[in-house]
C-alpha cells in the first residue's frame, strides 16, 4: 500500500508528535503543529494518535492511492475531494484503489491533517516520522513532498467504520476574533520599559507573511523601547542582543523591539535575541491555524492560569478519545 | 555569580547563569546541567546548556513547576563548590580561510554589510586592530577554541576563544541577516565563531570553509555513524589552516570514506588554564599531536 503524489501542495511534509530530547543540540520536536487536529485525524481512521499524517498548508495535495483504505482530514477547513467529488473535514471516509484525493481553497484555518488507515511509514529517525526540513532530516528524504512521491503506508491495526465524525465543540480551533494567545511574560522582560510592557499587551498584532514551521512573525504594534544598558561582554550592541542563549517552545523574541517571532515545532533551539515571555503550551496549537494577516491579541497570564488552561486542553483530548473509542 | 531563574511557559526553566560570556559561566551552566541529567528528575525532558545559561523542558503534569524551580535552585547553588575540571575532547577542523565559496556568498549580500567595499575578514582585522587578512588568520586560528553551546540549527557549535578577553576577536554581526550561507562556513558574531552545520540563513562574518562534515542526518560518514552531529558543549577545537589543495584532497578523502578527524581525549582545568593561558593551550596542542 503506497500514495502517490500527483501534486505537492505548497509545503506539505509528514508529520507525527515528534521528537524530543534532542533540543540541546539543535534538532526540534517538529511534529504536527495543531498536534490536537492531528490527534484527531489519526483517531478517525483508527490509528494510534501519534501515528504519522500529512500536514498541509494553505494549499492540500494532490494524491493517488494504490489501494482501498480509509481517510480523514482534519485541523484547517480545507475541503477534500475524491475524484472531484467532495468530501467532509473532519469525517472519516472510504476510498477506492486508483482513486484521487484533492482539495478545493482554503476556507478557515491554516493547517489540514491528512490521516490514512496504517499511517505514513516512512523510517523512524530518532524515534518519529517527523520532517525537520532545515536539518533534512526525518519525514519523506527530509524534505516536503515534490510530485512523483510515493509514500509507502503501514499495516492497518483494528479496521474501524467509514462516516464517524468528530463534533464541533471537540476540535479544538479557534473562535473568537481577535485571537487571543495567553503569554506568560519572562526570560527577557526586564530589558523593556514599563510602557513597552503594557504596549506588547495592549496592541493588536497581525500575522506576519513570514509565518512557518519554525516560527510566526507578528507585526503592527509599536516598537517596544528599551530599559538602557552597557552591552554585556558577547551579547553584541544592539539592545534586543543577548548572549546567546536557548530558546524555549512559544518564546517570544523581538529582535530590534519591532516584530515579535513565536518560535514553533521546528523552532531554532538558541540565538542571541531577548525574549519577552512565552506563549502557553495550551495556546500552540491554535497558531499553527493562524493564516497571514489574522489579528492577534496577547494575553498576560500566570502559571495557575497556564496550568489551568492546560487542563482543559487535556481534557478535551480526553473528550476526544472517548467520542472516537 | 548568582542564577536568574524564570519561566519558559508552562514548559521550560530558563538560568541566565550570567549576562556576559565567561568560561566560569560556560562552566556553572555545564556542571548544573550534569547534574540535573544524573539526578534524573522525573518530569524533566530536555537539559540544555548554552553559553553563560542554561534550560530545562518538563512536562508539568509529572512535576509541578514550583518543585521543578526549588530543586533547579539546589542543584545550581550546589554546583558552585564544584571543581572546575572536564574530560573532553579537543578536535582539530581543518580551514580553507579566505575560500571561493564565502567569498562568491559574502560579495553577494555586500549590501547587508558594515563595509561594502570589503570583505569580511579585511573588515574583521580591521576593526580587531590586526595588520590584514593573514594576521587576522593567525589570531583566529593559533588559539584553541570552547564548544560553548551546540544549538540554534542541527548540530551547530558556538564557539568561545580560549584567550584573554582582551585578545578575543569580536565582530559584529551582519546588518541585515543573509539568506543564503555555504554548508560548512565558519563564521564569527560577537565574541563567538561557529560552523554552519546546514546551508541556509545567517548573519555572522564569513571567515572561511571546512571540508569536514559535522551533521550528518543520513550516519553515512564513518565518524557520524553513531550520532548525526559531531559536537557537544565542552568540546575543545582547534582551526588548522589549509590551502586549496590539502581542501580538495580532505573532500575527496570524505566522499571516498577516508577521512579521519583528529580527535584525543583530555582533560582540562579552568584553574590552571587561567594561571598561565598561552603554556595550557600549548600542552592541549601537543595532546592533539600526540606529543
Amino acid at each position: 500500500m503506497a500514495i502517490k503524489v500527483l501534486k505537492p501542495g505548497l509545503a506539505t511534509t509528514v508529520q507525527d508528535l515528534g521528537r524530543p530530547g534532542y533540543y540541546h543540540i539543535g534538532i526540534p520536536l517538529s511534529g504536527g503543529m495543531d498536534r490536537h487536529a492531528l490527534a484527531a485525524a489519526n483517531l478517525l481512521v483508527g490509528n494510534e494518535e501519534g501515528a504519522a499524517v500529512l500536514e498541509a498548508v494553505f494549499m492540500g495535495p494532490e494524491l493517488e492511492f494504490t489501494d482501498d483504505t480509509l481517510v480523514a482530514i482534519t485541523g484547517a477547513e480545507l475541503p477534500p475531494k475524491l475524484d472531484g467529488e467532495p468530501r467532509e473535514t473532519w469525517t472519516s471516509f472510504k476510498v477506492k484503489r486508483g482513486q484521487k484525493l484533492s482539495f478545493d481553497f482554503l476556507k478557515q484555518g491554516a493547517r489540514g491533517y491528512i490521516a490514512i488507515a496504517g499511517g505514513i511509514d516512512v523510517p523512524l529517525v530518532l524515534g518519529s516520522r517527523s520532517t525537520y526540513a532545515l536539518g533534512a532530516l526525518g519525514g519523506f528524504k527530509g524534505r516536503k513532498l515534490e510530485a512523483g512521491d510515493e509514500l509507502p503506508i503501514g499495516k492497518t491495526s483494528a479496521a474501524v467504520k467509514d462516516g464517524r465524525t468528530v463534533a464541533k465543540n471537540l476540535r479544538g480551533l479557534p473562535a473568537a476574533m481577535p485571537m487571543e494567545l495567553r503569554v506568560m511574560p519572562g526570560l527577557y522582560w526586564h530589558r523593556i520599559t514599563e510602557a513597552a510592557g503594557i504596549g506588547f499587551f495592549g496592541d493588536t498584532w497581525k500575522v506576519a507573511p513570514e509565518a512557518d514551521r519554525i516560527g510566526y512573525r507578528f507585526k503592527g504594534g509599536k516598537p517596544l523601547e528599551f530599559v538602557p544598558r552597557e552591552p554585556p561582554f558577547g551579547a553584541g550592541s544592539d539592545p534586543s542582543n543577548i548572549t546567546d542563549a536557548c530558546y524555549p517552545y512559544g518564546s517570544i523574541q523581538v529582535p530590534g523591539g519591532t516584530e515579535p517571532i513565536v518560535l514553533h515545532r521546528d523552532a531554532v533551539s538558541g540565538g542571541g535575541y531577548f525574549m519577552v515571555g512565552t506563549v502557553i503550551a495550551a495556546d500552540m496549537d491554535l497558531i499553527g491555524q493562524l493564516q497571514p494577516n489574522t489579528p492577534v491579541k496577547f494575553v498576560k497570564v500566570a502559571m495557575d492560569e497556564a496550568l489551568a488552561a492546560r487542563k482543559s486542553r487535556t481534557e478535551l483530548l480526553g473528550k476526544l478519545r472517548s467520542a472516537l473509542a | 555569580m548568582q542564577t536568574r531563574f524564570s519561566y519558559g511557559g508552562d514548559e521550560h526553566i530558563f538560568a541566565e547563569v550570567a549576562d556576559s560570556m565567561s568560561l566560569e559561566a560556560f562552566f556553572k551552566g555545564l556542571f548544573v546541567t550534569n547534574a540535573v541529567r544524573d539526578a534524573r528528575i522525573k518530569g524533566v525532558t530536555e537539559i540544555c546548556p548554552a553559553n553563560a545559561s542554561y534550560q530545562v523542558k518538563f512536562d508539568p503534569d509529572q512535576i509541578k513547576p514550583d518543585d521543578l524551580l526549588a530543586e533547579l535552585k539546589q542543584l545550581d547553588s550546589a554546583s558552585e563548590t564544584s571543581a572546575p575540571v572536564i574530560k573532553t575532547r579537543i578536535i582539530e577542523i581543518p580551514v580553507l580561510y579566505n575560500d571561493p565559496w564565502t567569498h562568491e556568498t559574502l560579495m553577494r549580500f555586500r549590501e547587508r554589510h558594515q563595509d561594502p567595499t570589503g570583505t569580511d575578514l579585511e573588515y574583521a582585522a580591521r576593526i580587531n586592530g590586526l595588520d590584514g587578512v593573514d594576521a587576522f588568520i593567525k589570531a583566529h586560528s593559533s588559539a584553541p577554541w570552547f564548544v560553548s553551546m551546540v544549538g540554534f540549527v542541527a548540530g551547530l557549535p558556538f564557539l568561545y576563544q580560549m584567550v584573554e578577553r582582551q585578545r578575543q576577536i569580536q565582530a559584529p554581526k551582519y546588518l541585515r541577516p543573509r539568506t543564503d550561507t555555504p554548508k560548512l562556513t565558519v563564521g564569527h558574531g560577537g565574541c563567538f565563531s561557529c560552523i554552519y552545520s546546514v546551508r541556509g540563513a545567517g548573519g555572522y562574518q564569513m571567515f572561511g570553509i571546512t571540508p569536514m562534515p559535522i551533521y550528518d542526518p543520513n550516519q553515512k560518514i564513518s565518524y557520524l555513524r553513531d550520532f548525526m552531529c559531531l559536537f557537544k558543549p565542552g568540546d575543545i577545537v582547534k582551526w588548522k589552516p589549509i590551502d586549496r589543495p590539502a581542501y580538495d584532497a580532505a573532500v575527496a578523502d570524505v566522499d571516498a570514506g577516508r577521512f579521519a578527524p583528529i580527535i584525543r581525549d583530555v582533560s582540562f582545568s579552568l584553574t590552571e588554564f587561567n594561571n598561565d593561558i598561552d603554556a595550557y593551550n600549548r600542552k592541549l596542542e601537543g595532546v592533539l599531536h600526540g606529543h
